[in-house]
C-alpha cells in the first residue's frame, strides 16, 4: 500500500516535470518525438520513392530518396557540370546549344513525370528552362538528359513542362510575352498591347522513343501565363493556364500588374485545336530553334536547328480558349485526381477559388459569358465557380492532392500548409513550415492515384533552420507525414539550388528499369577503341584524335609523343570495363576543359589545345581500383615545326622505346 | 490547441521509449515508473535529441557465413564438368571467336604467355585449373574472388580484382576454347 503510493507521487511528480519541460522553445520543438524514426532509413537500406527536384537557378534537377532525405544524384541539364563533362566533352556540348548559340546556364524550375493513362510510367522526367526557353527530357534508365528543345516565339518559360495523361504532349507557356520572333521587335517597349504575344507551345511526345517535336503553338494576347496543368480522366483533352498581368503593364508590374480584382485561368481545349490543325487551319510560321538529342548508341549528341513552327491564333478560330475570371493574379492552377475541380491560387487573395469542370462546360454550352478579353470569352465567374475557401491564410501558390478527398494548399505570406476538404471547401489542418514555403508535392499528387503518404514542402527562405554558412544559405526542403488525420513534419533536407517544383514515385517504378553499363559491342561512337588493340593515334593535318581505352587500371595508350604546339587534339577514351559502377575519370593537365567522367562502355572526347612545351600527365580521376593512383600517363608537346615523330604505346620500357633516345 | 500539442508530444516520447527499452506493455509498476522517471529526463532534454536507435540496420551479407562448402576445383557458379560438354578436339572457329572478345574484353590485362601484366598471363592456365572452374572464374568472379583461396593468394600479388566483363555464356565458352588452342589443344 505505502509503495503504491509512493509509486504514484513519483509517477506524478515525472509527469510533471516532462510537462514543464515541454514548453515549446525553439521552432524544433515543433517536430514531435518519433518523427526521426518515420525518415529514418537504416544503412543498406533502400528509399520508398524518388524525389525529382527542381534545382533551380543551378539549372539542374536534383535527385533525392524519400523518406530519408539522401540527395542520389545531381543531373545535368541546363546548366555545364565539369563533374560529369557536361557541356565540356565534345559529345554533351550539342546538347546546350540553342538559337543564340551554346547557354552554359539556365533557371530549372518545375519538373513532370512521364504518364500513362493518368499514372506515373517510369520513363521519363521532364524540366524547363526558363530563361532562354527550353524543355529538357530526362531519360529514367540512365539518369542522363536526353533531349532538349528550344522554344520559339517564347520568353520566360514558366508554365512548363506540364504534360497530358499520356504524355501526348508537354506544354509550355509564355511567362514574358513579347513580339513574335518573325515580327520586328525593335518596337518601343510602350507599345506592349499592341506588338506583345503569349505563345503556348504544344509539344508532342513520341509514344516509344520519347522524341519531342512542336506540334503547334497558340497566339494569344500578351499576358503573363504563369502556371498550367492538365484536365485528367473527364477533363482529359482540357488544359488550364493561369494568367496574370491581364492590365498588359510593361513596367513596375509590382503594382501595375496587380490593379484588377480578377485575372484569368485560361481553358484551352487542345483536342479542338488538333482538329483545327488537322483541317489546315495552322499557319506556318518562320522561326529559328534548336532540337538537340541525346543517342546512347553513338554516346553523342546532335543539335538541329529548325526554322518552321505551325500557329493558331486563339482570336480567329472559336472554341479552342475560355477565360475563367481567378481572383488576384491566380498563380498554382492545380486539377484534382478526379478531373472535376480546378484549383486556383490568387497570390494576392484571401480565398481560393475551386472552378467545376462539368459547369464550365454547362456554361460554355450555354453561352454563359461576361464579354470577352482581347477576342477571347470570358466565362462568368460564377457559371464556373463550384465555390471558394474562405481565409484559409495568406498568399496562397500551389495545390497537391491525396487522393482522399482532400487538397493542401501551400501558402508563402504566411508560411503553412493547409488541408482542406474539396467538397465541402473546409480547412481541417495547418502546419507551418519554415519558412515561405513554395511548391508541394505528394508522391503522384498530380496522378488519378496519389500515393499520399508523405508531403514535402519547398521553401523559398531557410534563415535558421541549419548551420550558418555566410550569406548564402542553402535551400530547404521539409518532410509531412501525411498518412494521419494531422500533418506531422518529420525532417528538414537541404536541396541543391531554389526548388520549385518536385514530383515523386514510388521506387518500384523505375528502379527495375535501370542501366547499369553500356555494352561495349553496341558502342557505336566513330572514334570508339574496343579493345586496346585498337588504340592509336592518328594525326590529321593539326587535329591529333587519340584512341584510347581505360581499363583497371591503365590507359592505352598512355605516352604519347610527337604532338606539337599548334595541334588541337582529342583524346577519346573508351571504358572497356563491362561492369556496373565502374566509370573511369580523364584530366589533362593545363587542359581549358574539364575532367571526362565515362561510363562502363561509353566512349567520351576531351579536346585539348596544348599551350606550352613540355611533358603534360594525364590522369584517372576517378578512384577506380587498389592501383588507381598508378592510372596515368605522359604526353610529350614539341614546338611547332618539330620533327619529334608521333609516337604511342603502352607499356614499353625505355631500351624498347625509339623516341626515349 | 497548446494542451493538444503537448499530448502529442508526450504519447510520441512513450513510443520511442518503449522501443528503445524493448517493452511491448508495461505490466509492472516498476517498469511503468522507470519508463516515465527515464521519459521525464528524456524530455527535459529541449526536444533536440534525435534517435540513436540503430537496431534496424542488418548484418552486412557479406559477415554471414555461407553454408555451403567450397569447392576448389569446380569454383561457384553455374558450370559443371558435365554441362560444359568439352570436346577431345579443338574448335578452331570457337577459339577464333574468342580471340576476337578476348581483344575486346581481356587483353587489356592479360598476356598470352606466361608473364603477369595487370592480371596472369594465360598460357598454362588451362592445365592449372579445370575448365569449369575458369567458365565460372570469368563469368562470375566476384564470390569467387572472395572466396577461392588461389585467387585470394592471386590477389596479394595483383592487387586488383578482375572485374566481371559481363561475359555471355558463349562469349566464355569461345574463351575457354581460345585459352586451349593457347595450351597447344589441336
Amino acid at each position: 500500500m505505502k509503495s503504491r503510493i509512493t509509486t504514484t507521487v513519483i509517477a506524478g511528480l515525472a509527469l510533471v516535470s516532462m510537462m514543464e519541460s515541454c514548453k515549446p522553445k525553439s521552432t524544433s520543438n515543433a517536430v514531435s518525438g518519433d518523427a526521426s524514426t518515420k525518415a529514418y532509413v537504416a544503412p543498406g537500406k533502400h528509399d520508398e520513392y524518388y524525389n525529382f527536384v527542381s534545382g533551380g537557378f543551378s539549372g539542374q534537377m536534383s535527385v533525392y530518396g524519400l523518406p530519408s532525405g539522401r540527395l542520389l544524384r545531381v543531373i545535368p541539364v541546363f546548366a555545364v557540370d565539369p563533374e560529369k563533362g557536361w557541356g565540356y566533352s565534345e559529345e554533351s556540348k550539342p546538347m546546350l546549344n540553342t538559337s543564340h548559340g551554346m547557354v552554359p546556364w539556365d533557371d530549372l524550375h518545375h519538373v513532370q513525370l512521364s504518364k500513362t493513362e493518368g499514372e506515373i510510367d517510369g520513363r521519363w522526367v521532364f524540366g524547363n528552362a526558363n530563361n532562354t526557353p527550353r524543355v529538357a527530357r530526362i531519360d529514367l534508365k540512365t539518369f542522363r538528359t536526353a533531349e532538349i528543345i528550344e522554344l520559339p516565339n517564347s520568353a520566360g518559360n514558366h508554365s512548363s513542362p506540364f504534360i497530358t495523361e499520356n504524355t501526348e504532349y508537354v506544354v509550355a507557356g509564355t511567362r514574358f510575352s513579347v513580339p513574335s520572333d518573325n515580327a520586328n521587335g525593335d518596337v518601343p517597349i510602350s507599345s506592349y498591347k499592341e506588338n506583345f504575344k503569349g505563345y503556348l507551345s504544344f509539344i508532342s511526345v513520341n509514344k516509344e522513343s520519347g522524341e519531342m517535336d512542336i506540334a503547334f503553338q497558340i497566339e494569344c494576347p500578351g499576358v503573363n501565363f504563369d502556371l498550367s496543368r492538365a484536365g485528367k480522366q473527364k477533363s482529359h483533352g482540357w488544359f488550364f493556364f493561369s494568367c496574370y498581368n491581364t492590365e498588359q503593364a510593361n513596367t513596375l508590374l509590382e503594382v501595375n500588374a496587380s490593379q484588377r480584382d480578377k485575372d484569368f485561368i485560361m481553358a484551352v481545349n487542345w483536342k479542338k485545336a488538333e482538329e483545327y490543325i488537322k483541317a489546315g487551319k495552322g499557319k506556318k510560321t518562320a522561326v529559328k530553334y534548336a532540337h538537340n538529342v541525346y543517342s546512347d548508341e553513338t554516346h553523342s549528341a546532335t543539335s538541329t536547328i529548325k526554322t518552321e513552327v505551325l500557329v493558331l491564333d486563339s482570336k480567329e478560330l472559336a472554341d479552342i480558349c475560355y477565360m475563367m475570371p481567378c481572383p488576384k493574379s491566380p498563380h498554382g492552377c492545380d486539377v484534382d485526381p478526379t478531373g472535376e475541380y480546378i484549383v486556383g491560387s490568387g497570390k494576392l487573395a484571401a480565398l481560393i477559388p475551386v472552378f467545376s469542370f462539368d459547369k464550365m462546360i454547362k456554361a460554355i454550352a450555354n453561352k454563359e459569358f461576361d464579354g470577352d478579353y482581347l477576342g477571347i470569352p470570358i466565362i462568368k465567374y460564377e457559371s464556373a465557380l463550384y465555390g471558394e475557401v474562405k481565409k484559409p491564410g495568406l498568399g496562397p501558390l500551389h495545390t497537391e492532392f491525396d487522393g482522399k478527398g482532400n487538397a493542401y494548399t501551400s501558402f508563402f505570406v504566411s508560411s503553412e500548409v493547409v488541408k482542406w476538404n474539396i467538397k465541402d471547401l473546409k480547412v481541417v489542418d495547418r502546419v507551418p513550415t519554415y519558412y515561405s514555403v513554395g511548391h508541394l508535392c505528394i508522391p503522384g499528387g498530380d496522378t488519378r492515384t496519389p500515393s499520399a503518404k508523405y508531403l514535402i514542402a519547398y521553401n523559398k527562405i531557410t534563415k535558421d533552420r541549419y548551420l550558418p554558412t555566410g550569406p548564402e544559405l542553402a535551400q530547404s526542403a521539409q518532410l509531412y507525414d501525411i498518412s494521419g488525420d494531422k500533418m506531422q513534419m518529420i525532417l528538414d533536407f537541404p536541396t541543391i539550388g531554389e526548388p520549385h517544383y518536385a514530383q515523386a514515385s514510388p521506387a518500384a517504378i523505375i528502379e527495375k528499369n535501370q542501366l547499369k553499363l553500356f555494352k561495349i559491342d553496341e558502342n557505336k561512337h566513330p572514334y570508339a577503341a574496343k579493345g586496346e588493340g585498337e588504340a592509336k593515334v592518328v594525326r590529321e593535318g593539326n587535329k591529333v584524335h587519340v584512341y584510347m581505352t581505360s581499363v583497371r587500371s591503365h590507359f592505352a595508350p598512355d605516352n604519347i609523343e610527337g604532338i606539337k604546339i599548334g595541334d588541337e587534339v582529342y583524346f577519346h577514351v573508351t571504358n572497356l570495363e563491362q561492369d556496373w559502377d565502374v566509370p573511369h575519370g580523364f584530366a589533362v593537365k593545363g587542359a581549358n576543359n574539364a575532367e571526362l567522367l565515362i561510363m562502363p562502355g561509353e566512349t567520351q572526347t576531351l579536346k585539348w589545345v596544348p599551350d606550352r612545351v613540355g611533358i603534360v600527365p594525364i590522369y584517372c580521376t576517378d578512384f577506380c581500383s587498389a592501383l588507381h593512383q598508378e592510372m596515368q600517363g605522359y604526353v610529350r608537346v614539341s614546338p611547332a615545326g618539330s620533327n619529334v615523330p608521333l609516337s604511342f604505346h603502352v607499356g614499353k620500357t625505355a631500351e624498347e622505346t625509339p623516341a626515349s633516345k | 490547441m497548446y494542451i493538444y500539442k503537448l499530448n502529442r508530444t508526450f504519447e510520441s516520447e512513450i513510443n520511442v521509449q518503449s522501443h528503445l527499452i524493448k517493452i511491448k506493455s508495461m505490466k509492472t509498476k516498476k517498469i511503468l515508473l522507470t519508463t516515465l522517471v527515464t521519459l521525464a529526463l528524456w524530455s527535459c532534454g529541449g526536444g533536440d535529441k534525435t534517435s540513436s536507435d540503430q537496431s534496424n540496420a542488418e548484418t552486412p551479407k557479406s559477415m554471414v557465413p555461407e553454408p555451403e562448402a567450397y569447392d576448389p576445383k569446380r569454383g561457384e557458379g553455374k558450370w559443371t564438368a558435365e554441362n560444359l560438354n568439352l570436346g577431345a578436339t579443338l574448335d578452331a572457329g570457337m577459339a577464333s571467336e574468342g580471340e576476337k572478345i578476348s581483344g575486346v574484353k581481356c587483353t587489356s590485362c592479360h598476356k598470352m604467355t606466361e608473364e603477369r601484366l595487370v592480371g596472369p598471363g594465360w598460357q598454362g592456365v588451362t592445365t592449372k585449373r579445370t575448365p569449369e572452374w575458369l567458365m565460372n572464374f570469368i563469368t562470375n568472379p566476384d564470390p569467387m574472388i572472395d572466396k577461392d583461396p588461389e585467387v585470394q593468394a592471386m590477389l596479394e600479388l595483383c592487387l586488383v580484382r578482375m572485374p566481371n566483363q559481363n561475359l555471355a555464356d558463349q562469349e566464355a565458352r569461345n574463351i575457354l576454347e581460345y585459352m586451349r588452342k593457347i595450351d597447344g589443344v589441336k
